[in-house]
């Protein structure tokens, strides 16, 4: 049975309570089960209600998501879930849609479609799994591939230059816009608690681990032995620190647009020049977006600033009725004439 | 004579005529045609209009690319077309003259803007010497008018720049053909006044340019055989009367259709000529439940309307056929997930950018076949402007019934032409309300109703009904994803069936005119039901055993139609495209059917049809 019972009452509720009937078949040890286990987690503590759920994605190995959990789902073609989500929601406002794909779903064949979802703010939790290769088509590079992957279609290793999933997002108009990691079971859930309570377009791109065409593609900032170094959690209004014994943070250049690194004096963060996070500040996202290795790889919601959303300013925030409306008066609108 | 003495000869009484304005595609040419369309409606004729325009928006002035025109044919009769040949051609300047001419019958009158005929104009059109003075007009008669200069004295007063005075000369050539018709200039003053609310300055030059317009007809002294024309009101069924053109009434079908249903319209689409006119219509209609959406392409126009159709709204796309081209893998995915969908397609002449604004049926295949796998889906085909409500109404309650997409073909012709349309009464519509899955006893995504085959429709939100639903084979009794050899067989012959069993309620194929069975069967499709119309008449009143027949529904196609066609010695199937619904009937019934293609991107002309009809005749 495709059929889920309701979930228990609110306060009993476990990520299990978000698990479809359906054997999951991503290949083991992909990244991808640890997302959805996130993802099942987030939605018990908010104890969202399954059957106002909604979780829409394209086509990829991300995008057989929803068949996983116990709420509704729809999985359509490749690229165009923002643009069935935007359909979903203008037709019923009240739903809480998701929308679920991978790099190559939504940054190569949907990229247009997470462009216009992105820019009129259409309320929808868009998260991106980037694992930076095609997996379902056997392991072709992707838009986010680096250059020089080498992979079947590009066996001398590829030209093009990735995309930046996030500095994207910014681009595009996104007005939430936030990172997290497949494994990170504590910060991962909170992003997502954060992009579910904001109203509009929330964009989560989430590093995913293909352990079959593209392992280990994020070890250098996301192994256990050096995560804490290259990574930075940025939290809102806290110092932009980072390391091992918090003992680094971020500040700009002097004379310069940038961020670098400053070791932190005995006197703290503000002595040396460290930056608060401000989430509000789209430069500082952008700044924060475009840090790579050897600078830390910046994670948590980088920026969120609410503006109306899409489908409230179309509709409203009630599903659209039918209106009895008066078909004979419209059908004797403007000049008629009676034959006797 | 003297004075004011003029003699006015009394007006000829004609039984119908036709008349085309012609100039540049800024020079206002559309608006006089539904300006003229409207008074001509009023005046109580029967009527059918023809709107040609280039792609253009504003082509360079003077050339024959740039030429924008109106047709209008009217009569004391019923009117079924446009019309072969005017009688009429108001052509403001030399490359309307020459775009134009051939469509002119001999003997009739070509009005021109001599003003506007001048060396620069000439050269523009490609006119080597003043056609006006080199005998080549001498089969007709002509009146030349200095209306440039005209409307630039009628204007006077009114402060206009001279560029703005010159725009007001349509509404002095509209001012004559009123006057040589006989019409009541009122509407047009009221609308004027409607129109440049904000601007009375402009309102008022528009005015005094039609009425100088008229008094030139009324006091100049023209030339033999300008005269005026009186066209009797039309022996019309009795009933309350307005014009519609076919976009108009595909709207407005759309939302009598889903207030059937008893569902909010999704209407999402993409900006395309010639459909985009319906997103403006929808747009419009907040008040009677329609959400529309302008999509960022086409795709996402369909993928969106899918959307909404899951979540309990009626999801409808529109576009042309380059547009529905690049909708056709989300149409696989409507038909795979067994939502309804409507997917409105005003053709226009292909392949690739074709003719965007001319006009043609050359999509039927696209709509009936053209999807990646087996992947059937319901296509209707409206014939008239205001057969465009009665279309859209049965779209949706095939859609909703059958949990289908449905394909409703129009075109560009239809699009834009406009007719005299007795306006139904709502109440006489029977409802066919929508009644969604709300029960969680037993059900599954794809429980089918035994009758139609349809799924049930569960909506997100329902407590209790959360499934799955995609693109992927699903398994007939759970719904789940299935790679079952014998699952895919039975999904796929279900789906086939369901559609196929759409032919049980639509109704019986019925001859238009002429006998069941007989020498020969003219069978059309959409707007090409005017001129077969009119000639399948002309040549029975001349004693033919010829007889009409006109399908609405294309697929499926009623389920007596091969019996009925096979009653004909011959059938002849005219369409404006290469030979497709002809190939489709061979196809399904064996028939030994003829084709009779035209793709000019202008509809036929009866005269074409009727010499078609008499050589099968005659073969």
């Amino acid at each position: 049975m495709n059929v889920v019972p309701p979930p228990q009452t609110v306060g009993e509720l476990k990520a299990k309570d978000y698990a479809s009937d359906q054997e999951v078949r991503w290949c083991p040890g992909c990244g991808d089960y640890a997302i959805l286990k996130a993802v099942q987690k987030t939605c018990a503590d908010l104890a969202l209600e399954p059957e106002k759920t909604v979780f829409v994605s394209g086509i990829g190995c991300a995008a057989r998501f929803p068949y996983y959990m116990s709420t509704y789902g729809f999985h359509t073609i490749h690229g165009r879930a923002p643009a069935v989500a935007t359909g979903v929601k203008l037709a019923n406002p009240e739903l809480d849609v998701w929308v679920i794909g991978g790099d190559g779903d939504m940054l190569s064949i949907g990229g247009n479609h997470l462009l216009h979802a992105l820019r009129r703010n259409v309320d929808l939790k868009i998260l991106l799994f980037n694992n930076e290769i095609y997996g379902l088509t056997k392991g072709q590079y992707s838009p986010t591939s680096r250059i020089g992957t080498r992979s079947p279609s590009t066996p001398g290793g590829s030209l093009d230059a990735p995309v930046s999933a996030t500095l994207y997002a910014l681009g595009a108009g996104a007005r939430f816009v936030a990172r997290g990691v497949d494994t990170q079971q504590k910060q991962l859930p909170e992003v997502l608690k954060r992009a579910h309570g904001h109203k509009g377009a929330s964009f989560v791109e989430v590093f995913q681990n293909c352990i079959v065409y593209n392992d280990g593609a994020f070890d250098h900032f996301t192994a256990r032995d050096v995560a804490e170094e290259m990574q930075i959690f940025v939290e809102h209004g806290r110092p932009l620190v980072f390391g091992k014994n918090r003992d680094k943070g971020l500040r700009v250049t002097p004379g310069k647009l940038a961020l670098e690194v400053v070791e932190l004096g005995a006197e703290g963060p503000e002595a040396a020049g460290v930056l608060r996070h401000d989430e509000t500040d789209q430069m500082l996202a952008t700044l924060l977006a475009g840090l790579q290795p050897p600078l830390p790889v910046a994670i948590g919601v980088l920026y969120c600033n609410p503006g109306p959303s899409y489908e409230h300013q179309v509709v409203g925030d009630r599903p659209v009725e039918p209106v009895r409306g008066d078909i004979d008066a419209l059908l004797r609108r403007g000049h008629t004439w009676t034959v006797a | 004579m003297e004075g004011s003495s003029v003699l006015t000869p009394p007006r000829q009484e004609l039984e119908s005529a036709v008349v085309r304005f012609a100039g540049d595609s800024g020079d206002g040419m559309q608006l006089t045609g539904s300006q003229f369309t409207l008074a001509t409606a009023l005046a109580g004729n029967d009527l059918a209009t023809f709107p040609d325009f280039p792609a253009e928006i504003r082509a360079p002035v003077g050339t024959t690319y740039g030429v924008s025109a109106f047709q209008i044919n009217f009569g004391a009769r019923t009117i079924r077309t446009a019309g072969d040949a005017l009688d009429v051609l108001v052509a403001m300047n030399p490359a309307a003259l020459k775009v134009n001419r051939a469509d002119v019958k001999p003997g009739a009158l070509i009005i021109v803007d001599s003003g506007a005929f001048n060396a620069k104009n000439f050269a523009k059109a490609h006119y080597e010497a003043d056609p006006l003075a080199d005998g080549s007009l001498d089969a007709y008669r002509v009146l030349k008018v200095d209306m440039s200069s005209a409307t630039e004295k009628a204007v006077e007063g009114h402060g206009l720049s001279k560029k703005e005075a010159l725009r007001c000369k349509n509404m002095w050539a509209l001012g004559l053909i009123y006057w040589m018709f006989g019409r009541d200039r009122q509407p047009t003053v009221d609308w004027l006044e409607t129109k440049f609310g904000k601007t009375p300055e402009l309102a008022n030059a528009n005015i005094a340019a039609l009425n100088a317009g008229h008094a030139y007809g009324e006091t100049a002294e023209l030339p033999t055989g300008v005269r005026t024309y009186s066209v009797p009101a039309a022996k019309l069924p009795a009933g309350l009367y307005r014009n519609v053109t076919g976009t108009e009434a595909l709207a407005w079908g759309l939302v009598a259709g889903c207030e059937l249903a008893g569902l909010p319209m999704t209407f999402c689409s993409y900006p395309i000529t010639p459909a985009s006119q319906l997103l403006h219509s929808l747009a419009a209609l907040k008040s009677y439940g329609v959400t529309t959406f302008q999509a960022e392409d086409e795709i996402a126009a369909a993928c969106a309307a899918i959307g909404a159709s899951y979540a309990g709204s009626l999801g409808v796309t529109s576009s042309s056929g380059p547009g529905i081209a690049l909708k056709t893998e989300a149409l696989g995915l409507a038909i795979s997930v067994e939502l309804p969908l409507v997917v409105v397609n005003s053709q226009r002449g292909g392949p690739s950018t074709g003719l965007p604004t001319k006009t043609e049926q050359s999509d039927l295949f696209q709509a009936v076949w053209g999807r990646n796998g087996d992947a059937p889906l319901a296509v209707l085909a409206s014939r008239s402007p205001h057969d465009c409500f009665e279309v859209a109404i049965e779209a949706v309650r095939l859609a909703t019934k059958y949990m289908t997409p449905v394909i409703l073909l129009t075109d560009g012709y239809l699009a834009n032409a406009a007719e005299p349309w007795r306006i139904p009464s709502f109440a006489d519509y029977a409802p066919f309300p929508v009644s969604f899955r709300e029960d969680p006893e037993g059900f599954q995504p794809f429980l089918r109703d035994p009758e139609t085959l349809a799924r049930v429709w569960a909506r997100p939100g329902t407590p209790g009904l959360m499934h799955r639903i995609g693109g992927i084979e699903k398994d007939y009794d759970s719904g789940n994803i299935s790679y079952d050899p014998a699952n895919h067989q039975r999904m796929t012959d279900t789906r086939a069936d369901k559609i196929a069993g759409i032919a049980r309620d639509i109704p019986a194929q019925t001859v238009e005119q002429g006998s069941e069975g007989g020498r020969l069967a003219v069978v059309g499709w959409g707007s090409t039901y005017g001129p077969i119309s009119r000639a399948v008449a002309n040549l029975r009143n001349a004693g033919q055993d010829v007889s009409h027949v006109h399908l609405r529904h294309i697929w499926p196609l009623p389920v007596n139609l091969g019996e009925l066609l096979a009653g004909y010695d011959k059938v002849l199937v005219p369409e404006m495209n290469h030979g497709q619904l002809v190939k489709l009937l061979r196809a399904e019934f064996l028939l030994p059917a003829q084709g009779l293609s035209k793709v000019s991107g202008k509809p036929f002309k009866i005269v074409e049809l009727e010499t078609a009809i008499r050589a099968a005749l005659e073969g």
